[in-house]
């Protein structure tokens, strides 16, 4: 069999804000697939773009405002366009931001030293109006062909995919080089382009590369060692390379594309609403209240959807068991698929709702300004202005906030993100406090209103103090020297098909990579409290029973007493048990230990596993009297009451600190490509809750609570 | 000889060195902050950091201590 060769392959490249994800969904429409790079959590968009010559294959690049880096994400944008490991691309479409030609030509600059063939998409042209330059005159400067676009409207699409043909018709490129390298600095370029390895291109650009690239502080990866020492043996300063480079490519830009360039673009429009948007005052009263609608929108406004998703599927569990005969199959399809779907599609409110609205935050240019005015308090944490978004977002649940750090560039500020937004106090945590506050803390509502909001604080003070700690403590979240260069960029009205492909394009990823991994943890964890489906040796015969039972009620409480005790024998109850006397110094007995295991699928199972336990049935929420009641009057082995007060805190402080949600974990899993910073996640957030949780406990119970 | 920091709002000056560590300063050279550039200070945040700067018809943000790294002369 013969291979077919693969289709032409073309990139998109640009800086950030020039329009290149609009040129891109342009070009492919809904055709996109999305994926991720290899090892690092960064989109990889590609696309099938038919054409005159053939299919040709649209690859995405992360924006960039360089080729060169110093980062494994940055190592990215190089790596697909000079063919790094990745495949080389036939030719490149730059986005060129016609308001800010000069700067967006450098990136052209780069590419053409790496003998790339160049199209420049000239976009923004209406915008720019008469500060375009002509497009004529910059393809003669530049030596590659220009194409004006308004990418929202259509114009210049089909013009784009004719140069596309045209400069897959013309082949190769030749390296074009515009500045002349120092003799110290072409020496050390000599000597570096012989230790390239072979596998790569051995060219004048890539040894510069390296020698600008590799030092003792950068975080690339797949670089040999061989090369690394060539570099170091080349003794230059390196910011005296820097210089030289940099300095001659901009000359060659301010001598031949800055004389293109008429007059200043208009931006009165933008500073205008940027003296509203960014004023003392005003400008905070404005984001407060811009905070407050998608705080509200994600935390409340999706309330009555989310509870339909789960009253239709809890009505299509009962319905399910109607159906089919009592036994391990209907169980089965009931409380584990059903149940676990239902555990997957309560999350997609929240998730298109966040994505809509960051995308629509980040495409009108607000989301640069929340950084802005946040950076502030998000620096004192070491953490990025734009992490406010998800640790918001984290108040309404920590699975949309975790797919939001996305909108940070950096791995290490992404991480650390995600890495504390599971402590912010998620609306699954809520039940669980006010059953508890509910049954224990009954008297004044201050008290209870008082504890309600003493949970939030302590969240607020839990997040921003890990957050501090584990940028100090662990070494690949360590604030380095990380400097805080954004560009605000104009206003712009967001494009409708921008903001929505995106937001269906990462619900996709996350039902199809995270979605899988949840429904089958709700499966495996619906079987560890189900089978050996066996009652304890020496239990009453609760089938005669029931069929006995004098009157509804009584059977009712059979049924009840003998769903507490199959659980109670259950694998889960088991290891229940088996982890009592790690539970015991945090106050907790086996039964709450039970419950803890069952708030694994999400937290608010807790009040149905406990209403098992309790033989009070499943059917419970938390302001069941029921329930309530059963927790008033549990005893310890010894008599003395079980749910004190203080254990009742206690509880409450575990369930804020633990990381007791295998979502969030299935979430991290998939943002950080491997278990082990899910891992950490876990390992981390339980021994704060264990240690947290027995400091308090034994100190209550020195200072004479019980 | 003065830093970018210490200039008033609203006040142009001209780049004469970007200071500080490698990747930082390779990052604000990319950008066009090369010596010989003008620049200057438009807005400073709500909370005093960081602060708005144009240069080259671009709004960018950097913090105070970055700013502290950007030597500048006054326009001629």
């Amino acid at each position: 069999m013969q291979s077919v060769p693969p289709p032409p392959l073309v990139a998109v490249a640009g800086n950030p804000n020039t329009g290149k994800t609009t040129l891109f969904n342009a070009l492919t429409g809904a055709r996109a697939k999305v994926g991720n790079y290899p090892g690092v959590t960064v989109e990889r968009r590609t696309a099938t773009l038919p054409t005159s010559r053939g299919p040709v294959e649209l690859l995405d690049v992360p924006g960039c405002y360089s080729l060169l880096a110093r980062t494994g994400e940055e190592q990215i944008a190089l790596a697909s366009l000079a063919g790094l490991g990745e495949r080389r691309p036939d030719a490149v479409v730059f986005c060129v931001d016609a308001t800010q030609a000069t700067r967006s030509s450098y990136l052209v600059l780069q590419a053409q030293e790496l003998g790339l063939r160049a199209i420049v998409a000239l976009t923004m042209v209406d915008e720019a109006g008469g500060a375009a330059p002509d497009a004529k005159q910059l393809a003669a400067e530049l030596g590659c062909e220009v194409v004006p676009m308004v990418a929202k409207r259509g114009v210049g699409v089909k013009e784009i995919v004719g140069a596309i043909e045209r400069a897959l018709a013309a082949g190769p490129a030749e390296a074009v080089q515009r500045w002349t390298p120092s003799p110290a600095l072409a020496d050390a370029i000599a000597r570096v382009k012989s230790a390239l390895p072979a596998d790569w291109p051995e060219t004048d650009a890539i040894a510069l590369w390296a020698l600008m690239s590799l030092d003792a502080e950068d975080e690339l990866v797949g670089v040999p060692e061989s090369l690394r020492r060539a570099v170091a043996a080349v003794g230059l300063a390196p910011n005296a390379v820097d210089d030289e480079v940099v300095h001659a490519r901009w000359k060659w830009l301010d001598a031949h594309v800055q004389p293109l360039i008429k007059r200043p673009p208009d931006r009165t429009r933008t500073q205008r609403v940027d003296r509203i948007l960014l004023h003392r005052a005003g400008g905070f009263a404005i984001f407060v209240a811009i905070m407050f609608v998608v705080f509200m929108s994600l935390f409340a406004w999706t309330a009555p959807v989310i509870d339909a998703i789960d009253h239709s599927f809890a009505w299509s569990r009962a319905h399910l068991h109607t159906l089919l005969p009592d036994g391990i199959i209907g169980d089965f399809l009931a409380d584990g698929v059903i149940a676990g779907v239902g555990s997957v599609m309560v999350f997609l409110p929240q998730i298109l709702l966040l994505f809509f609205f960051i995308g629509l935050l980040e495409d009108c240019g607000y989301m640069a300004r929340v950084a802005f005015l946040m950076d502030r308090i998000m620096k004192a944490m070491n953490l990025h202005g734009r992490a406010f978004v998800p640790m918001l977002s984290g108040y309404a649940c920590a699975v949309p906030a975790i797919l939001a750090t996305r909108t940070m560039e950096r791995q290490r500020d992404r991480l650390l993100t995600m890495l504390v937004v599971p402590l912010m106090t998620c609306s699954a945590r809520l039940p669980v406090y006010t059953l508890i506050i509910g049954a224990l803390f009954a008297g004044s509502h201050w008290t209870q209103g008082f504890l309600m909001v003493g949970m939030y604080g302590f969240s607020v003070l839990t997040a921003l103090t890990a957050a501090v700690v584990l940028s100090r403590v662990v070494k690949p979240l360590r604030a380095k020297r990380l400097p805080f260069v954004i560009e605000l960029p104009p206003y712009r009205l967001p494009s409708g098909r921008d903001v929505l492909r995106q937001m269906w394009d990462r619900t996709a990823m996350f039902l199809r990579e995270a979605g899988t991994v949840i429904l089958g943890c709700t499966i495996a964890l619906w079987a560890l409290l189900y089978f050996p489906r066996e009652l304890p040796a020496g239990s009453p015969d609760y089938d005669v029973l029931i069929q006995k039972a004098p009157t509804p009620e009584a059977r009712t409480a059979l049924e009840n007493e003998k769903a507490g005790a199959m659980l109670a024998n259950s694998y889960g109850g088991r290891l229940g048990r088996a982890i009592e006397p790690a539970i015991a110094p945090m106050g907790f007995d086996w039964k709450i230990g039970v419950g803890v295991i069952g708030a694994f699928a999400a937290r608010e199972v807790f009040i149905s596993t406990m209403g098992v336990v309790y033989s009070v049935g499943s059917d419970v929420d938390e302001d069941s009297p029921g329930l309530r009641q059963a927790m008033k009057t549990a005893k310890r082995a010894d008599g003395k009451p079980l749910y004190t007060p203080l254990v009742g805190l206690c509880l409450m402080i575990f369930f804020a600190l633990a990381c007791q949600c295998m979502s969030t974990l299935a979430v991290v899993k998939r943002e950080t490509g491997g278990y082990k910073w899910p891992l950490f996640l876990f390992a981390y957030m339980t021994v704060l809750a264990w240690v947290v949780t027995t400091a308090v406990y034994q100190g209550g119970r020195l200072l004479g609570f019980s | 000889m003065s830093t970018l920091v210490e200039t008033p709002r609203k006040t142009p000056v001209i780049i004469t060195a970007v200071d500080g560590a490698r990747s930082f300063r390779r990052r604000l050279m990319e950008m066009g902050l090369v010596p010989g550039t003008a620049i200057q200070i438009i807005e400073v945040a709500p909370l005093g950091d960081p602060l708005e700067i144009e240069v080259r018809t671009s709004r960018l943000s950097i913090r105070k201590a970055e700013a502290a790294q950007i030597r500048v002369e006054p326009r001629r």
